[in-house]
């Protein structure tokens, strides 16, 4: 199954760096930030659906949020083919699992822990699938909520972020997160840390959507927008004293 | 069963539709001394008979760990069985680092018995020679299964495989349907009543038995000598008859007190035996 990843590269010396071009050297299509929090009925994922390509916010419907079988749930931040590349992996996965029909399923641990060894042996190998992911899900009313990196490094957490998401929401989160919440606590929470990200996150774009796992099945919000509110007197006349101006 | 010409390779078939080498192979489970299985819905106990081939030597391992979660007993080629549980380890134990979870009893079977079925289409090998009682638990609870030379795989209640382990079924046939919501120490004890049968009127000691049990919240473990020996003499085992229900038990207690005396742990036990 593994042998989908990569091919052999050519490795011949007169050719020299043909080897190189197999091996992924920077992201060109991303996206940012996942914030994944536990709530009292199960898992809240919120993403934006965003796809930068470089500093222009080229795509603006690319859906970061997927599940994973019927108890988990993926978000993921980084190179968006390879997110595509890793639902692969895990589509795959799932169909296996479901093939066994014998009453066991993979549930969110093991699918955590699969792409942590994915991710880890693609790393080693210098060719890595450039994505920080968020996995969570609720298997026999057992919540579950990690994450993994680009270069394998992996842990779980009541609430977990990428990217951007680690700086500006985990404090908010750090703060005001309780077990309990309620969904629309929940909800109001991350739409609290979205809009900080809306603000401060130069490749978020206003279109996100908010994903909800628990025991009876994953829900995908329709895609929305946040209420912004620019009018700050902060924000008026910016360059009113500044040096050099008029 | 007589020779005849279908009988040289595994990959020939007979013209009544047999596979002789097959057949052949779960013969040499039958020679094997005897062991036992038998679950409830949250433990398994699987016990053997321990025969060693002199008084000189140990006798050959026939229970094996496999994970927290899965144990093993065999009854054949014990060659085989030690090559198949060691299979049995590292499909375990690469599942648990890829998942981080144990492996689903029902899964590692169903690859082991698909393990067998090659060795029963390719004219350069030969069926294992060995039968499996594979014990684990699963997220349905806990399972009991056997895996054959043929490659069949079925689940069990109870079972009984090896010499004589037909008259051990025929105990196990009467009380098998108490045993899904029996206790820990009855299912033990059903299982040391069962392997008793066995031994049809030997001396039943601890250093010819080996009980190991696996259940919800108890890693697979093997029942140490003394705790064996200890059990044998509290269920009145060493020539008495089990009791038809937990009433007649009280009456007997007092009698066997005086026979069990006896007992010594050492009697019995080969000069090699740990």
């Amino acid at each position: 199954m593994m042998n989908l990843a990569d091919s052999a590269p050519v490795t011949n010396n007169l050719l020299g760096s043909e080897a190189d071009s197999q091996r992924t050297l920077y992201p060109y299509v991303t996206g940012t930030s996942v914030i994944g929090i536990k709530y009292k009925d199960g898992i809240l994922f919120a993403a934006d659906m965003g796809g930068s390509y470089g500093s222009t916010l080229r795509y603006k419907s690319v859906e970061r949020l997927k599940s994973v079988g019927k108890h988990s749930v993926i978000g993921a931040s980084g190179e968006i083919s390879d997110f595509q590349e890793i639902m692969r992996y895990l589509d795959e996965l799932i169909l296996y699992d479901n093939m066994w029909d014998d009453g066991n399923s993979v549930g969110p641990k093991e699918v955590h822990n699969y792409l942590t060894r994915v991710m880890y042996n693609r790393r080693n190998k210098f060719n890595p699938l450039w994505n920080s992911l968020v996995l969570g899900g609720i298997k026999n009313g057992q919540k579950y909520l990690g994450t993994v990196s680009m270069i394998g490094v992996n842990y779980v957490d009541d609430h977990v972020a990428t990217g951007f998401g680690n700086h500006l929401a985990r404090p908010i989160l750090r703060d005001e997160w309780h077990e309990n919440l309620t969904y629309e606590e929940g909800v109001k929470l991350l739409e609290k840390c979205m809009r900080v990200l809306l603000y401060r996150d130069r490749s978020a774009v206003n279109k996100l959507q908010i994903a909800k796992i628990t025991d009876e099945g994953f829900t995908l919000s329709e895609p929305y927008s946040l209420k912004t509110f620019w009018d700050f007197n902060a924000f008026k006349n910016p360059t009113l004293g500044a040096e050099g101006s008029w | 069963m007589f020779r005849n010409q279908y009988d040289t390779d595994v990959t020939t078939w007979s013209p009544a539709g047999r596979l002789f080498q097959v057949e052949y192979a779960m013969e040499a489970v039958k020679q094997g001394s005897a062991a036992i299985g038998l679950r409830s819905k949250t433990h398994v106990v699987l016990a053997s008979v321990n025969k060693a081939s002199s008084e000189l030597s140990s006798h050959q391992k026939k229970i094996f760990k496999v994970d927290d979660h899965i144990g093993v007993a065999i009854a054949g080629l014990t060659a085989d069985g030690r090559v198949l549980s060691r299979y049995m380890r590292n499909e375990c134990i690469n599942y648990s680092y890829t998942y981080e979870s144990p492996l689903p009893v029902g899964r590692l079977v169903v690859q082991l018995a698909d393990k067998a079925q090659v060795c029963t289409q390719r004219s350069w090998k030969r069926p294992y020679g060995v039968g499996l009682l594979v014990g684990g638990l699963d997220e349905s609870g806990a399972h009991l299964y056997y895996n054959c030379p043929s490659g069949n795989y079925f689940e069990y209640q109870a079972f009984a495989i090896g010499s004589r382990s037909q008259a051990a079924k025929t105990y196990l046939e009467r009380k098998f349907e108490s045993f899904m919501d029996s206790s820990r120490e009855n299912l033990i004890k059903d299982a040391l009543f069962a392997l008793r049968e066995t031994l049809q009127g030997e001396k039943m000691t601890s250093s010819i038995c080996t009980i190991s049990i696996l259940g919800a919240g108890e890693a697979f473990h093997v029942l140490d000598q003394e705790t064996v020996q200890r059990l044998i003499n509290e269920f009145e085992i060493v020539g008495e008859e089990p009791p038809a229900d937990e009433a007649a038990a009280p009456d007997a207690e007092a009698a066997a007190e005086a026979a069990t005396e006896g007992a010594a742990p050492d009697q019995g036990a080969a000069p090699m035996d740990i």
